[in-house]
């Protein structure tokens, strides 16, 4: 792809990113207006405008304004995530979700509530952490020895996801207290509904800071391109280059998860629409996928949230419905050509 | 610039693949790597390109311990060339090339720029794939995809360049272009290879490995004999001395293993 692609790309990703914020915003039972949203912006970053009624300022402010953020922050996470896990595990078919890390993650965070270990935004994601590496883990060990094909890969995350799954469940329901149905729920198909600041700020960081170190490894990553052997051959230390671009999007994808719960195919469906538009080098597909994945889930959790108002649907059921078949194609079309 | 390999030793499962094998490269010249299947070629060449550590002796890059010298300063003067290349990424010939250009480019986050560019695309003509730079990578032919690994693998500048049978895959035409191109460039090149006639006319050095030993070495006509040949591949050849001293090989059908004629 030609550099000017390129940068067009991402230039339109910019543009519609800022539409769908606008957008999302505005969006909603409240009816409010673009001009609404921006004023209180305004005021809560201390510019001398008149705020709104206090119910459409908290509406706006406590949970229109977080949610969006947080969905554009996830979106693009495991959006990179997915792209790098890709590039790293060779198989087309990788994302935080099909190979176990997310529900790890929600395992994890779901052991630290149930058992009492804390409950803030941070303890909540130190226990994802845990479940991600753990889940991560497990995959590998499943895999065996040398480097899986993407069949075997692809099995291990299944069988590995299916467990923490049931992991998950098992601890909530256990718990059985009144909110257990809606928390099975929350971590197992995911929901931005309850974004607050803190999430947001938490999620800003460790996103952001994950997403760069990516950006900074695309030579490593487009490296891998003919495996392990080639990009030792190009200089490239195999393995210490795994284990910290592994250990950067568990992380990444675990504190995702820990405030939005497990939402799947994001990493998957993602990155493969974006390479038609930058090709496979990563300075390229990295930032792009950022972008277009914040895009994507806002334009999801936005339905999810209004399609059939005033009942919300999990988001992750929105993402499987069109991951599903996006994983069929990208698997049809990988048997066609052979290696 | 030296390159050598002392008293290199691999095993697998406490069998050695590759046996005390001693040798030095000649700078500059065209060395074939000769042995039937199965007799260490490939494993040699990649504890040859640090890609496997010996588990007993050194090879040696201007008399440093290869496996001590950093990954990317090896990478920036040694580009190798793997038997089979497969990938699932969708990239264009020119994407593929430009991955030589990794060691010479800065580590993090720098992207490939003008200077990487023309010297990707100056690789691209030497190995004729100029009008090519802009196709699909899963659209190339397996002789294609094997030139086009080639041009990546010059396009990172080496002075040693190693090839694990890069004829494979490539028409006659095509043989001969890439032994020429390989013989003509001031680069020490090291490459597996199975036709023995091949290597007889293009390689100034050859080394013949059989069961991971290192047999013979030397110029064409000192290795390939009668009895070396008959000895490690179990097969008589009638072998020509032409004028320029290369021999050339006829081989006779019947096996020696099965018996006198």
């Amino acid at each position: 792809m030609s550099r000017r692609g390129t940068a067009l790309a991402i230039a339109g990703g910019l543009l519609l990113l800022v539409l769908s914020i606008a957008a999302a915003s505005v969006v909603g039972a409240a009816g409010l207006s673009p001009a609404d949203v921006l004023r209180t912006v305004a005021a809560h970053a201390g510019l001398p405008v008149e705020r709104l009624a206090p119910l459409d300022d908290g509406i706006i402010w406590e949970l229109r304004l977080p949610r969006v953020l947080l969905v554009v922050l996830v979106g693009a996470g495991l959006s990179v995530c997915g792209a790098v896990l890709q590039a790293l595990t060779r198989n087309p078919l990788a994302d935080p979700y099909l190979l176990g890390i997310s529900s790890g993650a929600s395992t994890g965070a779901v052991a630290v509530l149930v058992l009492g270990l804390g409950a803030g935004a941070a303890a909540l994601s130190a226990g994802a952490f845990g479940g991600s590496l753990l889940a991560f883990c497990c995959v590998l060990a499943v895999i065996g020895r040398g480097s899986g094909s993407a069949v075997r890969v692809v099995l291990a995350g299944v069988v590995v996801s299916q467990l923490f799954s049931a992991l998950t469940s098992l601890v909530v329901v256990w718990a059985a207290d009144a909110q257990s149905t809606r928390g099975v729920t929350f971590w197992l198909l995911g929901s931005l509904a309850s974004a607050s600041w803190t999430s947001v700020a938490l999620c800003a960081v460790v996103a952001v800071t994950g997403m760069l170190a990516c950006g900074l490894a695309s030579s490593a990553l487009d490296a891998f391109t003919f495996g392990r052997e080639a990009a030792a051959s190009l200089g490239i230390a195999p393995a210490r280059t795994e284990l910290i671009l592994f250990t950067v999007t568990a992380l990444t994808t675990a504190v995702l998860v820990a405030a939005s719960g497990a939402i799947g195919f994001v990493g998957l469906i993602v990155p493969h629409a974006v390479r038609a538009l930058t090709g496979s080098r990563h300075h390229a597909l990295l930032p792009a996928c950022a972008l277009y994945g914040g895009v994507f889930l806002l334009a999801a959790d936005t339905v999810a949230r209004t399609a059939f108002a005033p009942r919300e649907i999990p988001v992750g059921v929105l993402t499987a419905l069109i991951g599903v078949p996006a994983f069929a194609v990208i698997m049809r079309r990988r048997k066609e050509t052979p290696a | 610039m030296t390159f050598h390999a002392h008293d290199v030793t691999w095993t697998a499962q406490g069998r050695p693949v590759v046996d005390g094998i001693t040798v030095d490269i000649t700078p500059g010249g065209l060395t074939g790597l000769l042995g039937p299947n199965g007799s260490g070629k490939s494993t040699f060449l990649r504890l040859l390109a640090g890609l496997l550590r010996p588990h007993g002796g050194a090879v040696l890059l201007d008399g440093h311990d290869l496996n001590r010298l950093p990954r990317r300063e090896v990478a920036r003067r040694m580009a190798v060339v793997a038997q089979e290349v497969s990938t699932d990424v969708e990239l264009t010939v020119l994407d593929v090339v430009l991955l030589g250009r990794i060691p010479h480019r800065g580590r993090l986050a720098a992207s490939a720029g003008a200077g990487d560019l023309s010297h990707a695309r100056r690789a691209l003509r030497r190995c004729g794939l100029a009008a090519l730079e802009r196709r699909r990578w899963s659209t190339l032919s397996g002789g294609e995809r094997q030139r086009v690994n080639i041009a990546r693998a010059l396009a990172q500048e080496p002075t040693e360049l190693l090839l694990d049978e890069p004829t494979n895959h490539l028409d006659i035409a095509h043989q001969l272009a890439l032994l020429d191109l390989l013989a003509t460039t001031p680069v020490t090149v090291v490459t597996a290879l199975h036709d023995l006639n091949l290597a007889a006319q293009y390689c100034d050095h050859l080394l013949l490995l059989h069961e991971g030993r290192l047999i013979a070495a030397g110029p064409p006509g000192q290795v390939l004999t009668e009895d070396t040949v008959e000895r490690v591949y179990h097969v008589r050849a009638e072998i020509i001395a032409s004028a320029t001293g290369r021999p050339s090989l006829r081989f006779l059908s019947t096996s020696v293993r099965t018996g006198p004629l």
